[in-house]
């Protein structure tokens, strides 16, 4: 260990020479969800390009690994869309303070050759989907809701995830709060005990559930909605605790955020928001980082970076599909880089 | 003792090998000698130098170092995989390999759902790849065509293998699938009292999944085929020709039972080959846990599974995973043996 960080410092020594001494070179590197690495890849890419010599690398490999990294001290920071659960906070040595860092919607995107308007799905219909005891399109509950639409003759395929993923906790957990028959069959989870039936197919990722969902006729799956709105996929209208429709990205997500208070370690769930204009499958996500580093300049680099993905960061998340934060969450999440050392 | 002998018979393959080039040397410099016109007067042979002896020693012992690096690689990682897996084996045991729901959250693993997909894609690949390999086989080495258009059309079979598994899996999902969708609608339509097409196609499933991967395995059946028909001696093409036998009559009764061994242990590698395949697996299968015989309906593989579970499964899970990765190894290992096994003999027949 204490070999290879010799080698760093010599490659960081060579760098600093070659550039003519130029300014210390600063890396960070973090890994995890790849539920918000499109909005991550953007800012880094941005702040890096701003910045003095501040390299920054993130590994969509999964909210637990990204964990797992973290704990073992692998990487500065993690992304993580499942917070941490109490006994992994305990792991690490050193604390952790979990910043909520941006939000975003998980779609029901679905493939109905023929259907050109937006599909509505009330909140007694879309569980019972991905219970599978619904089969059919043009089952009399999804036509009771869509008086205007020629529902096709087809059988209903469930695209899910074939990975363990945080995008699969947040919908289960969703389904979970407003079914009951959701909670005792498949449950809560990143991977769950789906039903047993040849009409629920699998696919790995985010963008493998888009593409299987484009190919099949009938499909209907769960995505983040910035992967549904770059590949153009139909979204349904879902309904809300209060019986209105919403229509993902617009608006409906900063309702939703709106409706939550923020505890003080911040982890904070938006499993049903009771306002009447909130789409209802909205999410957090998290960024990790230690409260202590052994590090001045990475540490001074990573409050840098955090300050500017919250402040002027966050113009973008609308046009990149994602949930700008509400004010509030804002100042509690800058409020709390002041612990960083 | 043992170690003086060896020993021993390396200094004499030395002493013999530096022989014939010192002979080559003093050839040479007698050469140039005759050019310069001043010849010298070089030894025939002469005792290999302490530094030749030297370096053929080095030599083999570094070939030897690294073929047993190998076998200790290949032992160590399956005592590592085994070692993690020894938990869930204790704790599971027999009830793994029966039970069909993988759920992380209960702690309730098992597996055969995977094992049966694993073993029905690699069999119904075999199938179609069997078929079309052997057939390949027969039309490259039979002359049927030119020489030169025979080695052409060996490459571009063997570029087959050349192209990476997740390209495969895109191009399955993006033109197999939908090109897949009409016929299984319509076999379906007509013929759902077969078993094999009970259910509709529901996207990704076992038929575009198997169809696939034989198209990956096709390079291994129709090379060692190809090597198996050439192997066949020349002798008993002539004699079969001698006999009046037309080129049917050659191909179909005589050359390919002369090769069937090895084409048959053709088959076995390929099978092998086939039940390790991840990736486009995992992104054509369907990921189901389903046992059924409908070649539609989505189904599961254990390279997959473990593909798809390893990155973020907790401690338990790993465990239980690894179980998979030794009941996944187990399977090759034993198709891989019986494979290579089978072609020894035939070739070892064929020598005779």
């Amino acid at each position: 260990m204490s070999q290879y960080r010799n080698f760093l410092f010599l490659l960081a020594c060579c760098a600093v020479v070659s550039c003519g001494g130029s300014g210390e070179q600063v890396r960070l590197t973090g890994s995890g969800a790849s539920f918000p690495y499109p909005i991550y890849s953007t800012w880094f890419k941005h702040y890096s390009r701003a910045s003095d010599g501040v390299i920054i690398d993130y590994q969509a490999k999964g909210s637990g690994a990204g964990i797992r990294d973290f704990i073992n001290r692998t990487v500065d920071f993690a992304g993580s869309d499942a917070a941490m659960t109490d006994e992994e906070i305990a792991e690490v040595d050193g604390g952790v303070i979990l910043l909520p860092i941006t939000a975003g919607e998980i779609v029901v995107a679905y493939n109905l050759p023929g259907v050109s308007a937006s599909l509505r799905l009330p909140r007694t219909v879309y569980p019972d989907i991905f219970l599978a005891r619904i089969t059919r399109w043009d089952d009399p509950a999804i036509a009771a809701a869509n008086p205007g639409i020629d529902l096709p003759d087809l059988p209903i395929t469930v695209v899910r995830r074939a990975d363990s993923s945080g995008t699969t906790y947040v919908f289960s957990k969703h389904l979970g709060a407003i079914s009951e028959a959701w909670l005792d069959g498949p449950g809560v989870g990143k991977t769950v005990a789906w039903p047993d039936t040849d009409k629920i197919v699998a696919a790995p990722k985010n963008d493998g559930v888009t593409a299987t969902i484009m190919q099949t006729p009938g499909a209907i799956g769960y995505i983040e909605h910035g992967y549904a709105k770059f590949a153009d996929v139909p979204m349904a209208e879902l309904e809300n605790r209060e019986g209105a429709f919403v229509a993902p990205g617009s608006g409906g997500g900063r309702a939703a955020l709106q409706s939550a208070e923020i505890p003080k370690d911040m982890r904070v769930w938006v499993t049903d928001p009771p306002t009447a204009d909130a789409y209802p499958i909205v999410t957090y996500t998290w960024l990790l980082v230690r409260r202590e580093h052994d590090d001045s300049g990475k540490a001074q680099a990573l409050v840098d970076l955090l300050e500017y993905c919250l402040t002027e960061g966050q113009q973008i998340a609308e046009d990149m599909g994602y949930v700008p934060l509400p004010a509030h969450v804002v100042d509690r999440a800058r409020a709390a880089l002041t612990a960083i050392q | 003792m043992s170690d003086s002998r060896s020993d021993s018979r390396s200094d004499s393959r030395s002493e013999s090998r530096s022989d014939s080039r010192s002979e080559s040397r003093s050839d040479s410099t007698s050469d140039d000698g005759g050019a310069a016109g001043a010849p010298v007067a070089a030894p025939v042979a002469r005792p290999p130098s302490a530094m030749e002896r030297l370096s053929d020693r080095g030599f083999t012992g570094a070939t030897r170092i690294l073929t047993w690096g190998v076998v200790a690689l290949a032992g160590y990682i399956v005592w590592e995989i085994g070692g993690h897996a020894l938990p869930a084996i204790r704790e599971y045991g027999t009830g793994f390999l029966t039970g069909t729901e993988w759920d992380a959250n209960r702690q309730q693993f098992g597996i055969l759902a995977q094992i049966w997909g694993t073993v029905y894609s690699s069999l119904l690949a075999l199938l179609m790849a069997g078929f079309v390999g052997l057939t390949i086989a027969i039309f490259l080495t039979q002359g049927f065509l030119p020489r030169t258009l025979e080695t052409t059309f060996r490459y571009i079979v063997e570029l087959l293998a050349a192209v990476p598994s997740v390209v495969y899996g895109l191009w399955g999902i993006h033109v197999v699938i939908p090109l897949l969708r009409p016929v299984a609608e319509w076999l379906h339509a007509g013929f759902s009292w077969i078993p094999f097409f009970s259910t509709t196609l529901s996207g990704p499933g076992m038929f575009p999944a198997a169809l696939v991967l034989a198209i990956m395995i096709l390079p291994t059946v129709a090379a060692v085929s190809q090597d198996a028909l050439t192997a066949v001696p020349h002798k008993m093409k002539e004699a079969v020709y001698g006999i009046g036998a037309t080129r049917w009559e050659a191909i179909v009764k005589v050359i390919v039972p002369a090769a069937s061994t090895s084409i048959f242990g053709a088959m076995v590698l390929g099978l092998g080959r086939a039940l390790g395949e991840t990736m486009a697996l995992a992104m054509l299968v369907g990921n189901s846990n389903q046992i059924t015989l409908s070649l539609f309906s989505p189904a599961n593989t254990l390279a997959a599974a473990l593909a798809l579970n390893f990155p973020e499964a907790g401690r338990i899970e790993t465990q239980a995973l690894m179980y998979s990765a030794v009941v996944l190894l187990a399977i090759t290992l034993i198709v891989n043996v019986i494979g290579a096994a089978i072609v020894a003999r035939a070739t070892k027949r064929l020598e005779a």
